[in-house]
């Protein structure tokens, strides 16, 4: 039993992973429209970045994080002025596919100026079993996780903050529901973007440390914003906390099936079984649990 | 002066309704035709065939494929690869298993199996749309290359997971010289390319626009969309698995998982883009395109004398940045150029 | 062309026959919201019938419910005799119902002869196969119907732009283009939802030429729905009137002109000089 609650336990906790790399969707999507699929490329970029500082240039790492952050900014402002611009009454999809453009141009770009060999970042926290747990329960949760899970709570309470709170958030909330009553009323809907496209920037940032930590940062890290798919199918495309349940749903049953139905099958679930349950997911509700429904009119 | 159509009258539907109307247009596919199938086996050199002129033709039928599902029918994809190795697996499994079975037999059948896969998967398609769609696509892409890897039936119970395949022969005659192979395929894939051409400008392709342009209406006059949009899925992955079989047996060499990876998907998409979404001479256009330019940046990084990883690096840059830019200003791709090009050779040498 | 019976009516030598399309205490409710409330009216073949009425009172969502796109909760509708209310688009169709819609919904992608071909879909029995290798029975059907097809556009004068994507063309255009691929399906009934919306005099006109040629020539049976009161009491057999969902308002433009329920929710009161609307 207790070994089942661990794999859970492990389950929820790549969970929260896979939904602070979700959040970066959302935020985008909410605020543009927009679909980037190059969300996860901005997260290898931005871990890329932030070790490439500490290792290339000797920088400590409290230095590196604000250094990448003005990087993720100024990539902001080029993707706004680049691609977002002169794309802006396209249809969707076309949006879409030039994210697919963008994430291979930043992945090339990153390896570009940082080289392609796999880096170890380290954190200032340590991926053992948290003791208390340990003693307590005879469970092993890793530390790392559980500091993962608080990083993202505390993002998400901001994040919530910064919608509802300040004026900045209003723009965006105003901005997503409509763009053209947003520029009627004055708010500047492009360097709105550029806010919301730097946002989605620093949440990158935060997950591909976290990531990049655990797995060393390397160019399959790109592989989790694919992994990010499901979870926003689950959790539908506009919600935050529709990103974090559909990333503790996909992280947990992601473990779970591998390990009780992966060795009946030879294993290797984890690379397929996620997308299988977003597509079944979607038979039964296609907008998903928090999404908004599709209406249309004849 | 020379590309006009004064004088060429059509007294006939049959003759408006001709693929190409224009008679300076019969007379440059006629004259590529004899170029493509007598001057180049006999002056191009094997490695011009094998790797260039061989895989562009194999990409273009798997574009080809691909702008049947997302160009025409309108039903986004990233499964391609997927399809492809259904194709490859399926062909390689009728060959070994049933001696003397007849090769293009062999490849029609795991084109079939191909579309049975593509129907499968296709069946969300009714409630799914848009990204969504996409993303229930990579379920495709993951979940069958995981099946071609686990199910040693399938290998033909080989260890290693990777299998050679068996020479390609028809009534006897091996397939060994590049030329030889080529040829075949050439064959192969200008066959497929008409039969899409006619399926497009009948019934079938204005059902699959008419989804693809606006499913209510489309309803209304009496298309079934899970009808038509199952049969976009089965043309395409037909197309899909036959090319993947040419990739298996003319090209590769070998079947195995890793050739059909997402990556594989990814360029058959940007060959659709950059050629020209819901075009068939966009899919050829494209995949030549996305065949030359890795060579092209080889050549430019050898020649500034950079490292060959910066080339690779180099060469994900420009494809995006190419993405971008042909979104931003040709959304209608290549094929789109070229129509506007030969709108200008008829005018020529008049400004107007 | 195909010449059906010419229609009579008395008065005027056009014949309008027996009853072909009945529609029984129809209600229709999205959520809270009640589209339709117990709605019965029939109509007869050959006659141009009106649904007029407010914005809002639900005469799209009528015509959704005749064409199958809408079930509605309760009711009956009855065809050529038939009951068939729990049609879907396709049964429609294949029952010989053919409409346009309100905003236009034509497929962009494809030039005006294709849109037309598009309307001679349940007429084509050949498969994707035959259809690939385009011999022998494909290319016969393609040409018949493109000669069909061609047959509308002589109809409907627009044979100069059969190969321009209907994108491109001004709206008036593009209404008379889903007008031919309406009439490409050789229906017995014909739905037409606001065809004159937003076009000028001479745009207006012509659709009323065209529309009265179809109910003239092929003995259609046209139920519209249409503002321009100058227009509905012109060219309509009958009218009836629906307001909130409900009928106020069923009979002949004379009776329906008069109707103290009609003026007070609709018309305007004569003195008033109206809504804009012209009085016939």
């Amino acid at each position: 039993m207790s070994f089942f609650i661990e794999v859970l336990l492990g389950g929820l906790l790549s969970g929260v992973m896979y939904a602070l790399v979700a959040i970066g969707f959302v935020l985008i999507y909410k605020a543009s429209g927009v679909f980037n699929f190059a969300q996860g490329a901005m997260v290898f970029f931005a871990a890329l970045t932030c070790v490439g500082f500490v290792d290339k240039f000797g920088v400590s790492l409290w230095l590196a994080i604000p250094l990448t952050i003005l990087v993720m900014i100024a990539l902001a402002l080029a993707i706004e002025r680049v691609v977002l611009r002169p794309l802006v009454n396209q249809p969707e999809i076309t949006l879409f596919m030039a994210t697919i453009g963008l994430a291979f141009f930043i992945e090339g770009l990153a390896q570009l100026l940082w080289g392609s060999q796999v880096r170890k970042l380290d954190l200032p926290i340590e991926d053992v079993p948290n003791e208390y747990l340990m003693e307590h329960f005879n469970i092993l949760v890793s530390q790392f996780d559980m500091t993962a899970a608080v990083v993202c709570a505390v993002l998400v309470v901001a994040l919530a903050l910064l919608f509802t709170k300040t004026r900045v958030g209003r723009a965006l909330r105003a901005v997503a529901d409509d763009h053209q009553a947003a520029l009627a009323v004055g708010i500047p809907l492009q360097r709105i973007w550029v806010v919301v496209w730097s946002v989605a920037g620093l949440v990158a940032l935060v997950a591909g440390l976290l990531w990049g930590a655990r797995n060393g940062v390397q160019f399959a890290l790109t592989f989790i914003a694919l992994k990010a798919l499901p979870v926003l199918i689950l959790g539908g495309f506009t919600s935050i906390p529709g990103a974090i349940v559909g990333g503790l749903i996909i992280g947990a049953s992601e473990k779970l099936a591998e390990v009780y139905i992966g060795p009946m099958v030879g294993g290797g679930i984890e690379g397929w079984f996620p997308y299988v349950l977003a597509l079944l997911f979607l038979l039964v509700r296609p907008e998903g649990l928090f999404g908004e429904k599709i209406i249309r009119r004849i | 002066m020379l590309y006009r159509e004064a004088g060429q009258f059509k007294t006939s539907y049959q003759s408006d309704g001709q693929i190409l109307p224009i008679r300076q247009d019969r007379v440059a596919l006629l004259a590529l035709l004899l170029v493509a199938v007598v001057a180049v086996p006999l002056l191009a050199s094997p490695y011009l065939l094998s790797a260039i002129l061989i895989p562009f033709l194999i990409f273009a039928l798997a574009a080809l494929g691909l702008n049947i599902l997302t160009g025409y029918a309108g039903q986004l994809s990233l499964g391609t690869a997927a399809f492809m190795a259904v194709g490859a697996y399926a062909s390689f499994n009728f060959v070994a298993r049933i001696p003397g079975i007849p090769l293009l037999l062999a490849f029609v059948l795991g084109g079939l199996c191909a579309a049975l896969v593509g129907i499968a998967f296709g069946l969300p398609s009714l409630r799914i749309r848009g990204f969504y769609l996409a993303a229930a696509t990579l379920a495709t892409q993951f979940f069958v290359i995981w099946c071609l890897t686990k199910i040693p039936y399938l290998t033909n119970h080989s260890s290693s997971g990777v299998v050679t395949v068996q020479t390609m022969q028809v009534f006897g005659y091996k397939f060994v010289t590049p030329g030889a192979k080529y040829l075949l395929v050439l064959g192969i894939v200008a066959l497929m390319a008409l039969l899409a051409k006619n399926m497009i400008r009948s019934n079938v392709g204005r059902s699959w626009m008419a989804i693809r342009d606006m499913d209510m209406a489309a309803e209304v006059i009496g298309f079934r969309p899970l009808r038509t949009k199952l049969l976009a899925f089965a043309v395409s992955s037909f197309y899909c698995g036959v090319a993947g079989a040419l990739y298996a047996f003319a090209y590769l060499g070998t079947v195995e998982p890793e050739a059909y990876s997402l990556d594989l998907s990814f360029r058959i998409l940007f060959m659709v883009i950059i050629g020209g979404v819901g075009s068939i001479l966009g899919s050829f256009l494209g995949a030549a395109f996305i065949v030359l330019l890795p060579i092209f940046l080889n050549m430019l990084a050898h020649g500034l004398g950079l490292a060959t990883n910066y080339a690779s690096n180099l060469e994900l840059m420009v494809f995006g940045g190419l993405i971008i830019f042909f979104l931003i200003v040709e959304p209608h791709g290549l094929a789109r150029l070229w129509q506007i090009g030969k709108e200008k050779l008829r005018l020529w040498p008049f400004p107007h | 062309m195909e010449m059906m019976q010419p229609p009579t009516v008395p008065g005027t030598g056009r014949r309008i026959g027996e009853v072909i399309l009945d529609l029984k205490n129809i209600s229709l409710a999205f959520g809270g919201v009640k589209a339709l409330t117990d709605i019965s009216f029939d109509v007869r073949q050959h006659e141009i019938r009106a649904i007029i009425g407010p914005n809002g009172a639900g005469k799209s969502s009528m015509l959704n419910v005749i064409n199958g796109v809408y079930r509605p909760q309760h009711g009956e509708i009855v065809l050529r005799g038939a009951r068939r209310t729990n049609m879907d688009c396709y049964s429609a169709a294949k029952a010989g119902i053919a409409r346009t819609f309100q905003n236009i919904a034509l497929f962009k992608g494809m030039t005006v002869l294709d849109n037309i071909m598009t309307g001679r879909n349940l007429k084509m029995k050949t498969n994707f196969l035959q259809q690939a290798f385009y011999l022998g029975a494909a290319r016969r059907e393609e040409i018949a119907h493109r000669e069909k097809a061609e047959a509308i556009i002589d109809f409907l004068e627009i044979q100069a732009i059969r190969k321009t994507p209907v994108g491109r063309l001004p709206y008036g255009l593009q209404k008379r283009v889903e007008l031919g691929r309406a009439l490409a399906a050789e229906p017995e009934i014909l739905l037409l939802d606001e065809p004159m919306a937003g076009m000028n005099v001479e745009e207006k006109q012509d659709m009323c030429r065209f529309i009265l040629d179809v109910n003239d020539q092929f003995g259609t049976t046209i139920v519209l729905i249409e503002h321009d009161m100058g227009v509905v009491m012109d060219i309509s057999d009958r009218v009836v009137v629906l307001d909130y969902g409900k009928k106020i308002g069923d009979g002949t433009p004379d009776e329906v002109r008069t109707n103290e329920n009609v003026i007070k929710a609709y018309l305007g009161q004569a003195h008033d000089g109206a809504n804009g609307e012209t009085q016939a």
